[in-house]
Formats: C-alpha cells, sequence, structure tokens
C-alpha cells in the first residue's frame, strides 16, 4: 500500500499531514498563513485560509499535469491559388474546433490561471490515425464537415490540419490560491469539503467539492478533474436553511448540518449529475441538542451534537443516502472526519488530539475503539532529542498523571523558569509582546520552548463556533494542568480578532471575536483548574509580563514553534486522502504501546540482512564449503550412518479421471517420498483409484514433475499437475482438495519435494525465465544453456516451473536480476530477492524479503434484456435467448447473489454498480444495444435493435505475501528494463514503463542494488501509449493506443530519456498491441494475433524498413536478450483437449535467420504473459556452471588450519 | 551461498567418515573386518551405531558381549557430546576415515555413562534443549510446546529428518525484535588440555551498553589465554563444527546457525597448530569426571573444576 497521508490543521492554523508509513507531523512548510480548514483527496488538499480564499494543494508526482490545446488550421481550395485561406463565407472559422463551430485562432488562447505555464509554442501535428501524414500535417476532404484522408485527391476541396500546444500545471505541493471573483461568492466560505471520486471515472481525477459560505449558503465547484486540477467556477446550490457545515464523501453521500441543529441529506447524485438534485431533511440525533458537525464516508455518517457526543448513522447506504436512525458512541469529539474505506478520524474535546477509529470494517463500521494518534512533529526536534524517554514513557501525551504531577503554583515555576532559563538557556533579548514560555529543563521533564507569537487564527468563528453555545460566558481561565508548563502569558494586541494561547498545553484562550473579550473556549477538563483563575489573572498583568519576558525568552529553537512537551492542539482533520484499512499497519500509536509489542518476534531476519556482506559470514560459508570437500567428499561410497526410511504422506482428493466421460472422482492421493545421501528428496506421487469395482493406479515420478498450478476455480480447491508428456498432450493430472488449506498443504510439499528432487533451493537466478498465469500466479524456470542450443535445444515442455508467492498481471525482468511485476490493479512491485510467501512457509520461503502483497480486481456480470411489442425491454427473453443475467459469452447464469468471487483468496469490496466503461459506448443507464444476441454492441438504441446488456461490476480483493515491494504511487500498465548484456557494466539500468493513463516514463535511479529506482521522469508524447520494450542497445520502441509503433531516437547512458519519437506505420490494416526488442530483433503482436518482424533494422537505420509476417495465433512476445523468441500462443490443440494462452519458444532462431523456423510448444492453459529477458545466457560450447554453484564461494579457505599430509603420522599412534 | 539458512543445512549435513575397528582384545570366533560408515556430526555416536553393532556381534559369541563402547587413541568417547565435538577435541588432526576402536568388554564405569538403549539419549537430548531454552527464554518457548513437538525435535534428529526438525527448531531460535537476541547464549566451551569437562557460564549476546557480543568477547571472558595477545601468533584454535569462525563473529548469530540440534553452541578450543608430540599428550590426560545425565537442574552454575 502506497503512503498516504492524513491532513490536520493545529489550533494556530498550521497544517501538519501524517504519512501512513511515517511516526511524526510533517508541518506543510510551504504554507505562508493559517488555515482554518481543510479537506484532502488522494491527489490534492483544498484549505480555507485565515483570507477567506481557497487554496488548492497538488501533490507532486512524476507525472505532471499537462494539457494538450488544439485547434484547427482550416483552408479551401480555388482555382487561382490553391489552397489559401479565403474560405466561403458559409465555411467554418479559419481557426476553429474539430467541430468548425467555434472560431479559435492561436492567440485566443490564455492560461487559465497563474498556476500554469505553456510548455512550448503551437506546433503541427503531423499524424493522422495513427499514420503520418506527407505534407505539413494537412488532411483532406471533399468539404466541411466531412471524411478527412491524409491523401490529397482530385476531389479534395478542402483541407485541415491541427495545431497543438501543451500547458502544464507548475504549482505543485505548494498552496495556489484560487481566483475567486466578487460575483461568484459574495461572501467568504468557512467550510469546504470534497469527495464523490467514485461516483464516476470519467473524466479521470473529478471531483467533488461543496463549500459553504458564512452566510450559510452552499455552493459547489464545477469542472474538477485531473487536467483542471481547479476547476473551473463556483455554482451556488440552494439549501431550505442556513447550512454550518457539510461534507461530501468519496460516493454519493453529502451530508450538511444546518445552523438549527438539523442535518440535510442531498438526493440524487449520480455519475450525470454529482451536483444531485434536492435536500431531505434528517433530525438532529439528539432532540435538545442539536447537530454541529457531520462526517460521511461511502456507506457511513457520523455526527456531533452540541454536547461534544458522537453519533453513528445505523443504514446508511447509496440506496439509502438517509439511513434508518442514530446510534450513541462513547468518546467526546469536536471534529469528525471520515477518511478512506469508510475509516474515521476525530479530535478529541478535552486534549484535542487526534484520534483514529479502531476496528472500522465493512462488516462493522461502527468500529470498536478511539486510539490516540500519538507521534511527535517534525518541529518537536529538541523533545525527542532531549528525551526520548519522556517521548517513550507516553502516553504520557495526554495521560492524567502526568497533568497531576506537574501542577505547581505559579510562583514557584516562575522563579525555577528563570533560574533554569539564565543557566540553560541562550537568553536573548525580546519583543514585548512576545510569550513567554515556561521551560523547565529539570532532567525528568522536557525542555520548553515558548510561542514566538499569537496565533490569529483561532479567533476566527469557525472554530469557536463549535464550542461557543456551550460556553458562553466563560472568562479567561487558565490550565495549569499540563505539563511542567505554566501559563504563560501574552500580551494581547489590541486588534480585533486575535488571540492568545495561554497555556502551553491545554488551554486555548480565543479572545474576542468581533465582541468584547469573551473567551469563547477553554478546555472542558479544566473546571478544576478554576482556583487558578486568579493567579492567572495576576500574571496576565502587563508588568509581570514585561519583567519575565525580560529574562527568559527565545531559546535557540525559536524557529520552532511548539513547546516541547506542548501537546499539538489541533483543531481540524481531514483523512479523504488518507488510504488505510483495518488491516493496515500503522506506526502512529507507537509511544504509547510499546509494551505490547513484546510479543512480536522475529527470527534471524535481523542478523542476515545486517550481516549478508560481512567477512565473518563470509568465512564460515567458505569454510563450511571447504569442510564439506575435506571431510565428505572422498567418502561418498561410504554408508550413511541413519537410513533414510520411506515417508509417506497420504491423503483424499478428487481426481479429473483420464477417461471419458469426464468428471470428479474420489481418490486416494500419497506422496512417497526418499531421502538421497545429500538430504535430496525424491519421490512417487500415486493415485488410487476405482476402475469398474477394480482398483488401480495412476503414478507419476516428484523428478519428472514439470509444474504444479493452481487452477482458477470458484468453487473447488483445484491445482494440476504436469509432466513432460501430459504438457504435450495438454491434459494435466487435475486434483481438487477438500479445502483451501489442505491444497496449499499439498501444493507446498509437493512444491518443495520437486525442488528438492531437482536440486533446486533459494530464490529465482537473474537469468530466470518468469511467466504468470491468468490467475496471477507468478512461476519461474531456471533455464541451462541447452534452453536455446542449436541445432537441439532442451524441449519447452520439459522446462521446471516453480511458483513464487505474490499476484501479478505482468513481470518483467532483465538479466542482473532486476523485476518488476505490475498487478491487476496497475500497482507496480518490485522484486525483493527473496522467494516463497503465499502459501510456502517455513524453510520454503526466506525469512527476509517476504511483503504483503495485495491485488484488486473487477468482476463483471451482464444483465440482458429483449425487446418485445408490449411491453417494450424486459427481461423476458426468447427460450434460445441466453440468460437475462450471464457472463460475457452468455452461457453461464450468473446473477448479483450467486456470482463468487473468482477464488476464495479474494473477498468482495464493493457493491454490484453499473459499468459504464464498456468498449462501444453505454447510454445514460448503462445499456448496450444489438440486433440479437451475441453481436456487436452500441451505446445507442438504433431501430433495428432488439436486445439490450448491461455491465456490472463489483471488486474485489485478494491479500497474499510474496517477495515483492510496492512501488508507489503511479500506476502502470506496461514495464520494460533493459537487458545488460554479460560484459557492459552498466551502473544505472535503464527502465521504461506506461502508466495506465497512457504516459511513457522513464524511472531514474534503478541498479542492481536498487531495484526500485528512485524516481519518474516524464517523456511527452501526443497520445497515450501502450507498450514499451527498450533492447539491449537502449534502443525503445513503444506502440500507441492507436496501433501505431514509435521509434525513441538518440536514447543513451547520457541521454535516457531520449530526444524525440519517430513514428513508425504499423502493418497495414493492423493496430498494433504489444512490442519486444531484444539484442537487434524488433517484434510486435497486432490486435488481430500476428506477430510481426521488423525487417531491415541496422544500427545506422534503428527505425528499420518494414513489417514481416512471422506468425499468427499469438497474443503476446517476449525477445529475449539473445534474440531469443518466446511467446503466449493463443490456441495450441494437443492429444487430448485445447488449451488457450500456451507458453511456445521459436526455434531456428540464428542471426542469419532471426524470423526462426518453427513453434516448439511448452507449459499451457491459461498463461497470460512470459519473460525470457533474464536469460543470455549463450548456448556455445562453454558449460556454465549450474545456478547453485554459481553461488558459492570459491572453495578456497585462506588459512587452512588442517593439513591432512602433515599431520599424516597422527593418526598411526 | 546466498541464504543463512545454508549454513543450517551445512551443519545439519555434515558427515564425518570413520572406520571402525574391533578392539584386537575382544574374542571373536573369526576376525572382523572393519567397518566404514558416513557419521553425522550433529547426532550422537549410541543413536547412529546400530549397524556397526549388528556388524560385529556377527562375529562374536554372545556371551561375550556387553555394552558397547568406542574408543579413539585410548580416550574413551562420551557418546553424550555430540560426535562432531568429540571429533573436533579428540581427533582433528587425524587423516580421516576417522579410525574408532569398538570395545565390547571393560566399559570404563569412570569415564562413560552407561546408555542401555536410545531413550536414554533422548533423555539426554531433551535435557539440553531444556535447558539451552532455560537460558534463551527462560524456558518459555519449550513450555509452550507440546509433547508431539518435542517427540518431532527428538525424531528428526534419530532420523536425520532436517525439514522436520527445523519446522519445530525454529521457534526455539525466535526472540524479541527488541531485545537484539536470547536472554543468554547456551554454549559450552571445551578445551583439549584441560582437565574440567568444559566451561559453561552466562553470557548474554548484548552487552549493557548495547553492544553485540562477538565469539572473540565470549573467549576473551571465559578463558583469556585462548585470544593471542597483540603481535602473537595465535595458540589456540577456537572451533565449532570443524571450522574457525573468525573471532569477530556476532555471537547471537553463531547461536542461532552454528549451535547443534541440542541447541547449545558447542565450542573447541585446541592448541595451534598442533603438533604430533603435543598430540601423544592427549593419551596421558586424566580421565574426566563424568557430569551428571541430567544438566538441568544446576543450569547457571559454571560447571568449572
Amino acid at each position: 500500500m502506497p503512503a498516504s497521508r492524513l491532513w490536520v490543521v493545529d489550533v494556530y492554523g498550521r497544517v501538519f499531514s501524517l504519512s501512513t508509513a511515517g511516526q511524526q507531523w510533517e508541518q506543510c512548510r510551504d504554507a505562508q498563513m493559517e488555515f482554518k480548514r481543510v479537506t484532502a483527496a488522494q491527489q490534492c488538499c483544498w484549505g480555507i485560509a485565515c483570507d477567506n480564499n481557497v487554496y488548492l494543494n497538488v501533490h507532486a508526482s512524476d507525472l505532471p499535469i499537462r494539457y494538450q490545446e488544439e485547434t484547427y488550421e482550416n483552408q479551401r481550395w480555388n482555382p487561382i491559388g490553391g489552397f489559401s485561406d479565403h474560405l466561403l463565407p458559409s465555411d467554418r472559422w479559419q481557426w476553429s474546433d474539430i467541430t468548425g463551430l467555434k472560431h479559435q485562432p492561436l492567440d485566443s488562447f490564455e492560461l487559465p490561471s497563474s498556476s500554469w505555464e505553456w510548455e512550448g509554442d503551437w506546433y503541427v501535428d503531423e499524424n493522422f490515425e495513427g499514420e503520418p501524414t506527407e505534407k505539413e500535417g494537412w488532411t483532406y476532404a471533399i468539404d466541411f464537415p466531412a471524411f478527412y484522408t491524409k491523401n490529397k485527391k482530385m476531389t479534395s476541396c478542402v483541407r485541415r490540419r491541427r495545431w497543438l500546444r501543451y500547458r502544464r500545471y507548475k504549482d505543485m505541493d505548494t498552496w495556489a490560491k484560487i481566483p475567486s471573483p466578487q460575483m461568484e461568492t459574495p461572501d467568504p466560505f468557512s467550510d469546504i469539503s470534497c469527495g464523490g471520486w467514485e461516483i464516476s471515472e470519467e473524466p479521470r481525477g473529478r471531483l467533488s467539492l461543496w463549500a459553504v459560505s458564512l452566510l450559510g449558503k452552499v455552493w459547489f465547484r464545477v469542472g474538477i478533474y485531473h487536467h483542471n486540477p481547479e476547476g473551473s467556477m463556483w455554482e451556488e446550490v440552494s439549501v431550505p436553511g442556513e447550512v454550518l457545515q457539510i461534507s461530501c464523501g468519496p460516493g454519493d453521500l453529502v451530508w450538511a448540518v444546518l445552523w438549527e441543529g438539523q442535518l440535510i441529506v442531498r438526493q440524487g447524485i449520480t455519475r450525470d449529475c454529482s451536483k444531485g438534485t434536492s435536500w431531505v431533511e434528517v433530525e438532529s440525533p439528539s432532540p435538545d441538542v442539536g447537530a454541529t458537525h457531520v462526517a460521511v464516508g461511502i456507506n457511513t455518517v457520523w455526527a456531533l451534537t452540541k454536547d461534544n457526543k458522537v453519533w453513528f448513522r445505523r443504514g446508511v447506504d447509496s440506496h439509502n443516502p438517509c439511513g434508518l436512525g442514530w446510534i450513541s458512541m462513547v468518546g467526546e469529539m469536536i471534529t469528525i472526519n471520515v477518511g478512506l474505506n469508510d475509516q474515521v478520524f476525530a479530535i478529541g474535546c478535552e486534549d484535542r488530539a487526534v484520534y483514529f477509529r479502531q476496528g472500522v470494517t465493512t462488516s462493522e463500521l461502527s468500529g470498536k475503539t478511539w486510539k490516540a494518534i500519538s507521534v511527535p512533529r517534525d518541529g518537536d526536534r529538541s523533545h525527542s532529542s532531549a528525551s526520548t524517554n519522556s517521548l517513550q514513557s507516553a502516553g504520557c501525551f495526554f495521560s492524567g498523571e502526568v497533568r497531576a504531577q506537574s501542577v505547581v503554583s505559579d510562583v514557584e515555576l516562575d522563579t525555577e523558569k528563570v533560574s533554569t532559563d539564565g543557566a540553560s538557556c541562550l537568553v536573548t533579548s525580546t519583543s514585548p509582546e512576545s510569550v513567554v514560555d515556561a521551560p523547565t529543563d529539570n532532567p525528568d521533564q522536557p525542555i520548553e520552548t515558548p510561542k514566538p507569537r499569537i496565533p490569529k487564527v483561532t479567533s476566527d468563528s469557525f472554530i469557536s463556533e463549535l464550542i461557543s453555545d456551550r460556553e458562553p460566558a466563560k472568562t479567561l481561565r487558565e490550565g495549569g494542568s499540563a505539563g511542567p508548563a505554566v501559563p504563560e502569558e501574552e500580551e494581547t494586541l489590541p486588534s480585533e480578532g486575535e488571540v492568545k494561547a495561554l497555556c502551553a498545553d491545554v488551554a486555548i484562550c480565543p479572545s474576542q471575536s468581533g465582541g468584547p473579550l469573551d473567551p469563547q473556549w477553554s478546555n472542558v477538563d479544566l473546571e478544576e483548574a478554576q482556583g487558578q483563575l486568579a493567579q492567572t489573572g495576576a500574571a496576565l498583568d502587563a508588568a509581570d509580563t514585561s519583567s519575565l519576558s525580560s529574562v527568559a525568552t527565545y531559546t535557540l529553537a525559536m524557529e520552532d514553534p511548539y513547546g516541547t512537551d506542548e501537546h499539538p492542539l489541533w483543531a481540524w482533520v481531514s483523512g479523504g486522502g488518507c488510504s488505510v484499512d483495518s488491516h493496515s499497519h500503522l506506526n502512529w500509536f507507537n509511544s504509547v504501546n510499546t509494551s505490547s509489542l513484546v510479543g512480536s518476534v522475529q527470527s534471524m531476519s535481523l542478523s542476515v540482512t545486517s550481516a549478508q556482506t560481512a567477512a565473518w559470514r563470509q568465512q564460515i560459508f567458505e569454510q563450511l564449503t571447504e569442510r564439506t570437500k575435506r571431510e565428505m567428499d572422498n567418502f561418498k561410497h561410504y554408508e550413511q550412518a541413519i537410513e533414510q526410511s520411506v515417508w509417506v504422506k497420504k491423503g483424499t482428493m478428487q481426481w479429473w479421471r483420464d477417461w471419458k466421460p469426464y468428471k470428479w472422482i474420489d481418490v486416494h492421493f500419497a506422496l512417497e517420498q526418499f531421502s538421497g545421501p545429500e538430504g535430496n528428496k525424491d519421490g512417487i506421487l500415486f493415485i488410487y483409484y476405482n476402475f469398474y469395482e477394480e482398483k488401480k493406479y495412476l503414478h507419476a515420478f516428484v523428478n519428472e514433475l514439470t509444474i504444479l498450478v493452481p487452477v482458477l476455480n470458484e468453487s473447488k480447491h483445484t491445482f494440476a499437475i504436469y509432466t513432460p508428456e501430459r504438457t504435450k498432450q495438454r491434459f494435466p493430472i487435475r486434483l481438487a482438495a477438500a479445502t483451501e488449506l489442505e491444497m496449499h498443504d499439498w501444493l507446498a510439499l509437493l512444491s518443495v519435494s520437486c525442488c528438492h528432487s531437482r536440486g533446486i533451493q533459494g530464490p529465482p537466478s537473474k537469468q530466470a525465465i518468469w511467466s504468470i498465469t491468468c490467475k496471477g500466479d507468478i512461476f519461474v524456470s531456471e533455464p541451462s544453456p541447452a534452453l536455446e542450443a542449436m541445432p537441439y535445444p532442451t524441449p519447452c515442455d520439459q522446462m521446471f516451473w516453480r511458483q513464487v508467492g505474490g499476484h501479478l498481471r505482468m513481470v518483467e525482468c532483465n538479466t542482473v536480476g532486476i523485476v518488476w511485476g505490475i498487478g491487476y490493479d496497475h500497482t507496480a512491485w518490485v522484486y525483493t530477492g527473496g522467494y516463497g510467501g503465499g502459501f510456502f512457509q517455513g524453510l520454503a520461503s526466506s525469512t527476509d524479503n517476504i511483503y504483503t502483497q495485495t491485488d484488486v480486481k473487477s468482476v463483471y456480470i451482464y444483465e440482458n434484456q429483449r425487446w418485445n411489442p408490449l411491453e417494450g425491454f424486459t427481461n423476458r427473453g426468447l427460450p434460445t435467448d441466453r440468460y437475462m443475467w450471464s457472463d460475457a459469452s452468455g452461457l453461464h447464469e450468473c446473477t448479483k447473489t450467486n456470482m463468487k468471487p473468482p477464488s476464495t483468496q479474494w473477498t468482495w469490496v464493493s457493491d454490484w454498480a453499473i459499468d459504464y466503461s464498456v468498449s462501444g459506448g453505454t447510454d445514460k443507464e448503462g445499456w448496450q444495444y444489438a440486433a440479437d444476441f451475441p453481436v456487436s454492441y452500441h451505446g445507442r438504441k438504433g431501430k433495428t435493435d432488439f436486445v439490450r446488456r448491461k455491465r456490472w461490476s463489483r471488486k474485489c480483493k485478494l491479500t497474499t505475501t510474496g517477495p515483492w515491494q510496492e512501488i508507489p504511487p503511479i500506476a502502470l500498465s506496461d514495464v520494460t528494463i533493459l537487458p545488460c548484456t554479460a560484459q557492459s557494466n552498466v551502473d544505472e539500468v535503464p527502465l521504461w514503463a506506461i502508466s495506465n493513463k497512457g504516459d511513457v516514463l522513464c524511472r531514474l535511479g534503478v541498479t542492481a542494488l536498487t531495484p526500485a529506482g528512485s524516481s519518474w521522469l516524464h517523456v511527452g508524447t501526443d497520445q497515450p501509449f501502450k507498450s514499451i520494450s527498450i533492447g539491449a542497445a537502449s534502443q525503445v520502441w513503444a506502440i500507441a493506443r492507436d496501433g501505431s509503433a514509435f521509434y525513441r531516437g538518440s536514447v543513451s547512458p547520457q541521454s535516457p530519456a531520449g530526444d524525440c519519437w519517430y513514428h513508425i506505420p504499423s502493418p497495414s490494416k493492423q493496430k498494433l498491441r504489444q512490442v519486444s526488442v531484444g539484442r537487434t530483433s524488433v517484434l510486435t503482436v497486432d490486435e488481430n494475433g500476428n506477430l510481426w518482424y521488423r525487417q531491415g533494422v541496422t544500427p545506422s537505420y534503428p527505425q528499420g524498413s518494414s513489417w514481416e509476417h512471422i506468425s499468427n495465433n499469438v497474443r503476446k512476445v517476449s525477445v529475449g536478450p539473445l534474440d531469443q523468441v518466446w511467446i503466449i500462443a493463443d490456441k495450441v490443440q494437443g492429444s487430448h483437449s485445447l488449451s488457450c494462452g500456451t507458453v511456445c519458444h521459436r526455434l531456428g532462431v540464428q542471426p542469419v535467420e532471426p524470423k526462426g523456423i518453427l513453434w516448439d510448444y511448452g507449459i499451457g492453459g491459461g498463461w497470460d504473459h512470459i519473460t525470457v529477458r533474464g536469460n543470455s545466457m549463450e548456448p556455445p560450447r562453454v558449460r556454465l556452471p549450474s545456478l547453485t554453484d554459481a553461488s558459492a564461494p570459491a572453495p578456497r579457505s585462506p588459512i587452512p588450519f588442517r593439513n591432512m599430509e602433515v599431520n599424516s603420522s597422527a593418526g598411526d599412534s | 551461498m546466498a541464504d543463512d539458512k545454508d549454513v543450517l543445512r551445512d551443519v545439519w549435513f555434515g558427515r564425518i567418515p570413520t572406520s571402525f575397528t574391533l578392539n584386537q582384545d575382544e574374542v571373536t570366533e573369526r576376525e572382523a573386518e572393519p567397518y566404514y560408515l558416513l557419521l553425522p556430526r550433529v547426532s550422537y555416536l549410541t543413536l547412529v551405531t546400530d549397524k556397526v553393532k549388528k556388524h560385529f556381534l556377527k562375529v562374536m559369541r554372545a556371551e561375550d558381549v556387553e555394552e558397547m563402547w568406542f574408543e579413539y587413541e585410548g580416550t574413551p568417547l562420551k557418546w553424550h557430546y555430540p560426535i562432531g565435538v568429540l571429533f573436533d577435541l579428540h581427533a582433528s588432526n587425524t587423516v580421516l576415515p576417522w579410525s574408532i576402536t569398538v570395545h565390547f568388554k571393560n566399559f570404563p564405569d569412570s569415564d562413560l555413562l552407561h546408555c542401555p538403549s536410545s531413550s536414554v539419549v533422548e533423555a539426554h537430548f531433551m535435557s539440553s534443549i531444556k535447558e539451552a531454552d532455560a537460558l534463551k527464554h527462560k524456558s518459555q518457548v519449550v513450555n509452550d510446546m507440546q509433547k508431539k513437538d518435542h517427540k518431532q525435535l527428538w525424531m528428526g534428529l534419530q532420523n536425520d529428518k532436517f525439514d522436520q526438525f527445523w519446522a519445530m527448531n525454529r521457534k526455539l531460535m525466535e526472540y524479541p525484535t527488541e531485545e537484539g537476541g536470547f536472554r543468554y547464549i547456551p554454549f559450552r566451551i571445551y578445551q583439549t588440555m584441560s582437565d574440567r569437562p568444559f566451561i559453561q557460564r552466562l553470557f548474554r549476546p548484548v552487552s549493557p551498553e548495547g553492544n553485540v557480543h562477538t565469539l572473540g568477547d565470549l573467549m576473551k571472558e571465559m578463558d583469556p589465554a585462548a585470544l593471542p595477545n597483540d603481535g602473537e601468533p595465535k595458540r589456540y584454535q577456537v572451533v565449532i563444527h570443524g571450522i574457525e569462525p573468525l573471532l569477530e563473529t556476532p555471537l547471537q548469530w553463531l547461536s542461532e546457525h552454528l549451535s547443534h540440534p541440542d541447541n547449545f553452541l558447542h565450542i573447541c578450543e585446541s592448541h595451534n597448530p598442533p603438533s604430533p608430540v603435543l598430540s601423544s599428550v592427549y593419551i596421558s590426560t586424566p580421565p574426566t569426571t563424568t557430569p551428571p545425565l541430567l544438566l538441568s537442574e544446576d543450569l547457571f552454575i559454571g560447571r568449572e573444576g
């Protein structure tokens, strides 16, 4: 999970954020002014500053926000001057948009705000529908508006060309003011809330932003999406009363609180109408006490009432946004906020700490308990350095004991302060209005630094409003209760709206907000401190203050505006950008419960990691190898002292029997293992079955098994076992275990057994071939030099594959062991060098380098309807029709209730929702129409359309473990890594990727030691891309979404991103889908499954000259650093059955015959992806040592401490 | 070797080629051929010599057979020390195979413990594991195990099942991350030149200041004479499993990776370089006192003298 952030504002208006991976509050240093409120989404944070303007902070990303402006230049032919600017009066503008209706000359384009900048000047787009145009980008037509072609014909009377210019949003990671013309919003905003990103994915990055003005009006920001992060304008939304506060969830929930204390719920929010249509009123949770605050998530609503009680709304979902009733919860809070995954954050009313609601899950949305987030702020330097203990002892932040012990009389403390300050702090002079703190510098209590200035922001009504009713006429008072801090005094500036924070710890004493001196709020838990009021009053004496401030003032830590033991006093929290869920491991509570961590134990890994390279470790490895040689190598013929018994594991399973009719039958299953002298195991697998009352068995030698594959099956726990023979037949031994656990036990055992019998252990080698099944399981195979041998390579049905933990959609590797994967949810993962994970336990899994991995994918079902003259479209089909609820093929019935996640590993994480992003488009309700099932569907109903369908999707999530670490935050759709040749000592390895939005990216800082790299470099393109590959000589090829190919010029170590794209037309009438580049070969696959070879590629002309067809029936190609060609074939016929998705190896590939001769079929049936780009093992004569040998140290000890020859006499006595 | 797990494997599968010869004084019906065997370094003599016994019984009369015991160059071999320790201690300079003499008479009661059956070995092995865990985890881990888990450890050793043994032993090797290691390191130091059986004292893997203790720190504390002074050549070898780890090797790592299955780090200290003259002294070394079978009673008492 990528680190995301929780945003907070403290009572002084300073904005902080806390990373889910972090352990301290980081101040948003950029903020020049104080903020009142913030509301965060994952990509940005909005805020209202104390100047009452709205500010936007777009989080920097390696992907810039670029917007492509385009305009068309139109010309008409006339007999005299040829094509010219002279158009007919009825024609379009000479400069227009694509429709011709809008006049837009080049100079009419302006930057939307000062946050944007132009990337370059206007230029002509010379590509047209994936192909280059001939002259200056002109496309021709008979007349406007008509079809354009790139070729000029006799009938071409008009022409046009497209001009492009990019602008870029530049104010990343800084607060940029949103310009707000007065007529839009007459009165300043007092509340703001963003959300709505789950309503629709189009346009990308769309957000709903709601705001409340001081007069209680509600406003909606129109047009916020990725390419227009600022939105375009405010629109007023009429409300039935004066609104106090509003909350917008990630989905379609929007609730607001009225000044009178009731709540209103927005109705009619849909993907077409994100603003909603009307309000419905909901009563306050408590009849006497009005609501003051509301917070909504996806399926959850929380509210606060004036008495600070917390309420949870029962029964809220998208069908019933109003819910059913209120439930009172424990805790007293002043602010509450719902973040992602319906997680809840709140600010305590007493201690002003941020609380996280623990135990919130989809099934238990109300959670279990409040837990205070207790981490230091990044400014608390003196704090942490001065006394780690105090931090640790904590809980200490907010515990009653600490307070009690530190209640000391002011006088004492004052004197103490003076003395200690004088002794230990740097004393400087101070301005009269400075605030004096009470730094007590004794060892037990952390140093305290003075507060340098009086915060303005707290005086604003936005904070006090929450409590103003509660403490109507409290006099100014201070809490002597907290920490060693004494109330120090500050001189209140005479200007209105300023506040003094009196006590370092608890009491915040806001002053008059436009009224008489009326401290509107202070802490409720200070009732017992009333007695000190008098003292406080005294302390407020100006004389006293000045005398104090002349002595003790700013310390060195002046730029740190915090007292060290001062609790952070928070005013506002927003979790909208904070992705945590009930499984997240957060380090936010550490200082509270160190003792509870004792239970966590960690074996070995610590020493492993720290000791990885130490000399002593090397020495032990070398000497053990030496010892083995000395004591065992010459005596292998000796008998073992302990006989290796046969070890049998038995079980019952179901077996997909070998003869027709195929069906599952109950069998007994047994694995007999023998251990060899080296500890290697070998074994035989037996399947005992009944054949017409006769007992029979089937067996397989473990050392002949080539792969064990978990099979996708929603009801049974099945796996398949292949041998070379069964790979040829495309008919594995298929087995089903009773439970998932049982299956995993067997798979782990069999897998370990297979690896033992082949002497394979530890992580995959750098040369390993990686592949992925349609289930997302990851397999590796260790290539031998014979694999690419000529003329007799190892048949690829004999390759042994073993599973690696994790779940991926694709994986790419290179020759130095850098491996990247991409999940179904487009998350990028880097291989950590470990092995095991998933169901591999204990010794079959490395102790470190295994991490939790999650993946999310959507399950689709279709609702089908047929038209009849009486009722129109209904769910009553013809008898011959498909199921009215079905899968894509229509052959299987799939209803919302009977549809299960793809396997037991997956769990639903969302509800069924209409999917509008179907190819062909949909109407407003998500329907697609067609003349009949099954034909091509389109989004608008035509006259001849008698059937329609609607696609529903539901997300499910898988959690597993494996040797993978996430590379946030950009979602990828393709990645490629330079296959380094054995000789080349490339330090930084070029790695290119395509984001799932089609941006081309180049990863910086990738080396064999840091395979994750450091940051992305964005490479500009004129259109989205979908596939990319880099060859051994840094030649970068890519495929654009329109199906054409591009070659990137001048890519070199000096210029890792190259300089420009060269357009390469696709093979005629084909749209390319994927590209792979080896040493010199460039191969592509088109959308019809054809495999193409780029002819005529030379070092001087790397773009090549033409495409040559190699084969059809290809889904994916991987070209390795030896120019070896491997594919996933679409369909392969075996002797028993057909398999779809089969690994195939091109035989006969040679420098003179780079296209090869024929295919050799390997493992198959459900394979999605393969990469051979790590295998640079040259086939020639020299046999490379096997992998296990290669990793062993040289068997040479520097000081042999025992010498057999010399001491030979010792044995004779 | 990329992974520390390979060390575990190498330690487990260490073998000493041994030739067993029947003592010439034994009465036989015909001449006894020597018997050759690969002995696991981590096991115990009486546990792995059933074949040897069977081999020699074939040439002997039943009435001449008493309890079998072993001797190397005049030293009776204590079966309750792991085989690898016996070898490193007494025979590290020998030409392989290690030549062991088999006796069926005159059991040296003063030197050796009786071992009528493998259940005695099991009792000894399990008590060592318990003693080690008392040092490492105040016995918490071993006490949390079930009877069958104990059995699994023992069966793993008895049947030479690495995976079976380590599946359980893994738990005994865990420790709280924040403590940086075990409470105390279970170790025994054997000295060829000493009368005492071995040194065993309390020693922590991490110093009070938080520094990691190394093998050198341990040796300095237990036997300062073992370490060479500056500039001097090495006087002793510090041998574990037949290898000489560097003195800067962290003790905690050694305990996790080079302990015997009984969870003790058995360290042999012998002269360097051993000369043939010195090695003959071994024979004249007076017999050492035998430790009691169950060692767990006096856990925390150094066993010197």
